[in-house]
């Protein structure tokens, strides 16, 4: 029996931790290794260079500006949609009129408005970075036919070919692929706070502003962290480099106004033939990503101290 | 259906969420109601003319956001009928004929066709691949004590929070001398590589909520681990693999990254992802902007009527992982 049963464990396990073990735990642990090295990719011959290539990182400019955009990413994204989530979430719960049972109440339609809001996140980024690709086109976009149309023929942005806003254009259509999901999840959330608080809050003269910050957000707080942490990782990885990449002029300009880290790696891998100074690039990013989800995780258990 | 009856339909893992709402709703009855008699007529007005103003205000801005996010994919629609004169002429202008020409064009001619089935095989096979390596991997470490057990559930369960495009590097040249590259077996593997931790952490939480005793008695009655496993624990465990399995197709339908990087070298074998872009690319020389928008929504509108058809078991699914 005993003997069966580790059988068995092994039976079952072996596949799965083969295949997951050649192509991402070993790419993993290669990819450290080669950041030491000076591996152009393009043929098998590498030597140590000790830490040369992140001695290399601090004197070139192009990654300082992809730390900064990716960091400014890591920022605003999770902010600004969360917080937008949070808020049209909230309209749906409680922005409802008062009904005869029951103190606050969703708005009617409440069903439809979330699964309009969902479609963005069931679409490809492809699909979501080039339909804001056509609108943000200068001659023939959605964006300033419509500034036209009502009469603002003078403003007429380059929109991703201006290096002034290219990034926040970028972040734009992030910010609309990602709100409906957030309303969705913490639209959930929020319906199973019972409502004999908002109920109690009223009575002791709260209005519905602070029965906000006092009830609800306190209540879904556990939600709005994960949500944090998958924002994050999401403007640091394979979200932004998708965005950037289909969207940008270059990509990554105009003037690196665009690029971020991901992206980065990529080019240099793929473009320039500098494989190992490429990873030196993918720890820096790997780092930047450890230190988010510490400083969340911290945040996040001293909220939770308080209640 | 309004807000508060979402999540008790849930399926699988929301059951927990859905619960203290029951509680609530019990509570709406009698109780708290019972000392707020005839009086309170005044706060009650002053409230309701709040909440009047509120209602307003929040119906205004939901219909905007409503717009906001169905202008662009109408826009792209309409824009898909026009030809090019009018897709620059007048952006925002109705199709005066219905170029359905623009759609045939871009199924065959820019083998849209051809990716759409290529994504099909790809998914078909990295799917089920992933829901079956991935439920026997979760199933093991959920239920069964074994020295390292641990170890291999954090060695799985760390890949969700690493940058992937690290990996990529190394990946590409371990493909390469694997001859994986531009294959559709090659491709099939890494997305089941690649979904495999989000995969054993959502099953391992979901085999561990099941109830002990059936499977015991199903061993007791003389039937082996394995085939316990795959008569009794897995049609168990259906809205668990139902949740993870619908994230698990979208997540590889509309994958990206994972193709721009390993299949770059047949253009007959690009995935439809890739395909799209290529194709806004190609138009740049080409100026066949009507094409490029049909595509678009070729690539849209399937995606679009299945999240419409299956709407409640998407949203689940897909935000099944962040609930837990």
């Amino acid at each position: 029996m005993k003997h069966g049963k580790y059988r068995f464990i092994a039976g079952f396990l072996v596949l799965p931790l083969a295949i997951y073990a050649i192509f991402v735990i070993s790419p993993f642990l290669q990819a450290i290794y080669y950041s030491f090295t000076d591996w152009t990719g393009l043929s098998p011959d590498m030597k140590m260079v000790g830490f040369d290539n992140y001695a290399r990182l601090f004197t070139d400019d192009v990654f300082w500006s992809a730390v900064g955009n990716s960091v400014t990413l890591l920022l605003l994204l999770p902010v600004v949609t969360l917080s937008l989530g949070l808020f049209f979430a909230f309209m749906l719960n409680v922005g409802g009129r008062r009904r005869k049972k029951a103190v606050i109440g969703g708005v009617r339609g409440s069903g439809t408005y979330k699964i309009l809001y969902f479609f963005p996140q069931v679409l490809s980024v492809p699909i979501v970075a080039l339909l804001f690709q056509f609108a943000y086109n200068p001659e023939s976009g959605a964006l300033n036919a419509f500034f036209k149309a009502i009469g603002l023929d003078n403003v007429q942005p380059d929109w991703l070919g201006d290096p002034q806003i290219a990034l926040w254009c970028v972040m734009a259509a992030m910010v609309w692929a990602n709100v409906g999901f957030y309303v969705v999840l913490f639209s959930a959330g929020m319906s199973s706070i019972p409502k004999d608080f908002y109920e109690a809050a009223l009575l002791d003269g709260a209005n519905r502003f602070n029965t906000f910050f006092r009830i609800t957000l306190p209540l879904l707080w556990d939600t709005v962290q994960t949500g944090w942490i998958y924002m994050g990782i999401l403007a640091l990885d394979v979200s932004a480099f998708a965005f950037v990449q289909i969207m940008s002029v270059g990509p990554g300009g105009p003037d690196y106004s665009t690029e971020v880290l991901p992206l980065y790696v990529y080019q240099k891998t793929f473009r320039d033939g500098q494989a190992g100074y490429a990873t030196a690039i993918g720890v820096s990013l790997l780092i930047v990503t450890l230190i988010f989800s510490a400083i969340v995780m911290r945040l996040g258990r001293r909220e939770r101290l308080e209640f | 259906m309004s807000a508060q009856t979402d999540p008790a339909d849930l399926p699988g893992v929301t059951k927990e969420q859905g619960r203290p709402q029951d509680g609530a709703g019990t509570s709406r009855l009698p109780g708290p109601r019972a000392g707020r008699g005839g009086k309170d007529g005044a706060p009650a007005g002053a409230t309701s003319s709040e909440g009047k103003v509120l209602n307003v205000f929040s119906h205004g801005v939901l219909v905007i956001w409503g717009l906001l996010v169905t202008m662009p994919l109408l826009w792209a629609v309409v824009s898909s009928f026009k030809d090019d004169t009018e897709i620059f002429g007048s952006p925002w202008g109705l199709p005066s004929v219905l170029h359905f020409d623009n759609w045939s064009r871009a199924w065959d001619k820019a083998n849209m066709g051809q990716y759409f089935l290529n994504s099909l095989i790809v998914v078909g096979g990295s799917l089920i691949g992933t829901m079956l390596l991935g439920a026997m991997a979760a199933y093991v470490l959920a239920r069964f004590d074994f020295p390292g057990n641990r170890f291999v559930y954090f060695l799985f369960v760390g890949g969700m929070g690493f940058p992937v495009i690290l990996a990529l590097v190394p990946l590409f040249f371990v493909m390469k001398n694997m001859a994986l590259l531009d294959t559709y077996h090659g491709l099939i593997l890494v997305y089941i590589a690649y979904s495999l931790p989000f995969t054993v952490f959502f099953l391992s939480g979901f085999f561990k909520t099941l109830p002990t005793s059936v499977a015991e008695a199903a061993l007791i009655d003389g039937a082996s681990h394995t085939r316990t496993f795959f008569q009794v624990m897995l049609p168990m465990a259906k809205p668990g693999l139902i949740s993870v399995g619908i994230f698990n197709f979208l997540g590889q339908w509309n994958q990206y990254l994972l193709p721009t990087v390993l299949n770059v070298g047949d253009p007959d074998k690009k995935m439809l992802t890739q395909g799209l872009v290529a194709l806004a690319v190609s138009q740049g020389y080409k100026g066949d902007w009507s094409g490029l928008f049909a595509g678009l929504t070729i690539a849209m509108l399937p995606v679009l009527a299945a999240y419409i058809i299956f709407q409640r078991q998407v949203v689940a699914g897909l935000t099944a992982g962040a609930l837990k």
